[in-house]
């Protein structure tokens, strides 16, 4: 701190006293300023590329401050709200991001909603730097008749159901069917698909009380995951097709037709393209081994993948209110690999079923209309983290390169726009010398407008309120689902 | 009775040196465990501070090189204690390696059998990350190793395949760190990071006050 440096500064010569004085004078001055040329960051998200940005900042810069804010009243995005709830070790991250929020020059500002409490030019009025990082919140919409009937919905509404996001808890998806069609082959799409036929103990972890008591009153015996192209297309990974292959109760759906001559072409295929084949190739064509057969003889549950089915309209059903099935158009591949195009062959198939899941995407939205946005691609438009246009802005995650990846991508990701940070204060292209008071005058304009952010150590009460409740239930935690309820928890 | 051991404050001590420990002025480990070849840890204290390593917080004067945190963080974090005693005796076996980080900086580490690299490297500070803690739900903590290495290691289960074939920039060489647990045959092995950001990490410098 200041005082210990001063201290230093005084040196002990008593003959050079003079001199020494307008020496330690100027250098206390010069460390006052050194201690102004403290960056001061934002962060706008606290999901995966929040925390991994502000982790990277921290680490390669001595001095700056990194202040984190979110709309919501608790922390960690997607690793929160879209993880599975069977895949707790995945939310092992949660305990990185809470070292990095624990640091003394990190802040988290829970409940401010960027665009709406305070606005990205009044933050960059405050901060060196705004680094936006809030993901996709919204879904690709299919564009068909008939998606906007009661019983269709997006996959991220209901994994954000099931996943106790504010948002979403009213959903009340209607699992009163034995069918239910996911349009979509990625991860997301199998989450979903375990989830509605996944045996209830395999389910009874953080997943809202509400939600594991819709599943359990469920009619919903089989899924069919469909998608535009082919196998060789599929866009899911291949642990989550183990676990989908391997899910207890469950058998799989596979064409033999599909995966016929598959061997063959994916001889040359990148690695990770050629496992998930392999398996799927396997799970169709061979024959099971004496436990796999037993399981599926006595499954109750069923799981299919159907290729080359284009959707084209969602049917209504006698009331014009739900779905009674979907019309599709049957596709043949133009070009091949990632790269392959489904074009309609003409001919079109229905399938009988009510409950509809749209699982083709997340989508970002502009967060407010000062910030560039391609509404096109949906993210914004960025060199290297660097906002297009826009000098003290950059971008990290989903919306900087688009609603794809693992962690591991953005976390990488997002140390790349940290360094593109770095390089611009090293490099002068952020002036430090304009003093930014930071969260200081963000604190007013918040408190002008009545809005009250909820700290760290204010999300870890609600935390161990909902580890508490869940103790109660044999859960690792409750979550709870009303904002409001989590305020009051804290006293707001 | 407990002699209260402190690091050695010289400049190259790094952040991170253990806070002054508790140690048994005694140490009467069997001659059974020492015979098995392993070593204990009170013993290996008190001849790192005969050599000047640590001194008792009593002496006063210049010290020798900063002490080797490793010993003391791998027992605290084993443990969870403080306090070293003297009659659990640890494997005995060191093992140093190297890992070349993503500047392409080569740093000589000590580890010890039974510890996994991504563990290892995480104490040492070297920025290898571990978001799901060694559960084989990420690959953050993916590593190169040398050909004559990968000979050397077990197969990788296929967890760790499945979750490998997520990592960018995959190569033949390529594993989790968590997954490589150190023996004695690992003596000398390197591990790579793949360089993941664009060329070097700019380390923040505080400008000179003028």
């Amino acid at each position: 701190g200041l005082p210990s440096a001063a201290s230093r500064v005084r040196g002990p010569s008593a003959r050079c006293a003079g001199a020494g004085e307008r020496r330690d004078r100027s250098l206390a001055i010069g460390l006052l300023s050194t201690a102004a040329l403290a960056p001061q960051i934002c962060v706008v998200g606290s999901g995966p590329a929040g925390f991994y940005t502000a982790q990277h900042l921290l680490k390669h810069h001595r001095l700056a401050r990194v202040d984190i804010y979110e709309k919501l009243p608790v922390p960690f995005g997607l690793v929160r709200f879209g993880v599975a709830p069977d895949h707790p070790e995945v939310k092992n991250v949660i305990n990185t991001f809470t070292q990095t929020a624990h640091s003394d020059r990190c802040a988290y500002y829970g409940n401010v909603t960027i665009g709406k409490d305070v606005m990205v030019k009044e933050l960059q009025r405050a901060y060196h730097a705004v680094v936006l990082s809030y993901g996709a919140e919204d879904n690709q919409i299919l564009g068909i008749p008939g998606e906007n009937l009661s019983t269709v919905y997006s996959a991220r509404a209901f994994v954000g159901w099931y996943n106790g996001l504010p948002e979403n808890r009213d959903l009340k998806p209607d699992l009163s069917s034995e069918t239910a069609v996911v349009l979509g082959q990625g991860n997301v799409a199998l989450d979903v698909a375990r989830v509605l036929l996944s045996p209830l103990d395999i389910l009874r972890t953080d997943i809202t009380e509400g939600s594991l008591a819709a599943i359990a009153c469920s009619k919903v015996k089989r899924v069919w995951l469909v998608g535009r192209r082919g196998p060789l297309q599929v866009a899911f990974t291949i642990k989550e097709l183990r676990e989908m292959i391997n899910l207890p109760g469950t058998r799989p759906l596979l064409d033999p037709a599909d995966f016929t001559g598959l061997g063959d072409v994916i001889k040359d295929v990148p690695r990770p393209r050629k496992r998930l084949t392999e398996l799927m190739i396997k799970s169709a064509l061979e024959k099971p081994g004496e436990k796999e057969a037993a399981r599926w003889a006595s499954a109750t549950k069923e799981w299919g993948l159907k290729f080359q089915r284009s959707p084209l309209e969602v049917l209504p059903a006698a009331d014009g209110k739900q779905a009674r099935g979907i019309r599709m158009a049957v596709t043949r591949l133009e070009g091949s690999g990632e790269s392959a195009r489904a074009v309609p062959t003409g001919e079109v198939e229905e399938l009988e079923c009510r409950l509809i899941l749209s699982s083709i995407g997340y989508r970002s939205l502009p967060l407010d209309s000062s910030i560039p946005f391609d509404p096109k691609l949906g993210i914004i438009p960025n060199s290297l983290g660097r906002v297009q246009g826009a000098p003290g802005l950059y971008c990290s995650g989903w919306v900087k390169r688009g609603p794809t990846g693992v962690i591991i991508t953005t976390m990488n990701d997002s140390f790349d726009t940290a360094q593109s940070v770095l390089e611009d204060l090293q490099m002068g292209v952020l002036n430090l010398s304009n003093s930014k008071e930071g969260f200081k005058s963000v604190r007013s304009i918040l408190h002008s407008r009545g809005v009250h952010p909820v700290t760290f150590s204010d999300w870890e009460k609600i935390d161990a309120a909902e580890v508490a409740r869940g103790k109660l239930a044999g859960k690792p935690r409750e979550k709870i689902v009303d904002p409001q309820e989590m305020l009051q928890l804290i006293s707001h | 009775m407990h002699n209260r051991l402190e690091p050695v404050q010289t400049a190259a001590v790094k952040q991170g040196v253990p806070e002054p420990i508790s140690l048994p002025s005694c140490c009467p480990c069997s001659a059974a465990a020492l015979s098995k070849g392993e070593v204990c840890v009170g013993a290996e204290l008190k001849a790192l501070s005969a050599a000047g390593w640590y001194r008792s917080a009593s002496a006063s004067g210049n010290g020798g090189r900063a002490g080797t945190a490793p010993v003391f963080q791998w027992w605290q974090e084993v443990t969870g204690s403080d306090c070293v005693s003297p009659t659990t005796p640890l494997p005995a076996s060191r093992v140093n390696v190297v890992f070349i980080d993503r500047s392409g900086h080569r740093i000589p580490v000590q580890g010890r059998v039974g510890e996994d690299v991504l563990h290892l490297a995480q104490r040492h500070d070297i920025e290898l990350e571990g978001a799901c803690e060694a559960s084989l739900a990420c690959s953050t903590c993916h590593v190169y190793v040398s050909q004559e290495l990968l000979d050397k290691l077990p197969v990788p289960d296929e967890r760790e395949e499945d979750m490998l074939d997520l990592a960018p920039q995959l190569q033949e060489n390529s594993r989790l760190g968590c997954q490589i647990i150190l023996t004695k045959e690992l003596e000398g092995a390197e591990f790579t990071l793949p360089k993941i950001t664009r060329n070097f990490y700019v380390d923040g410098h505080v400008p000179k006050p003028h």
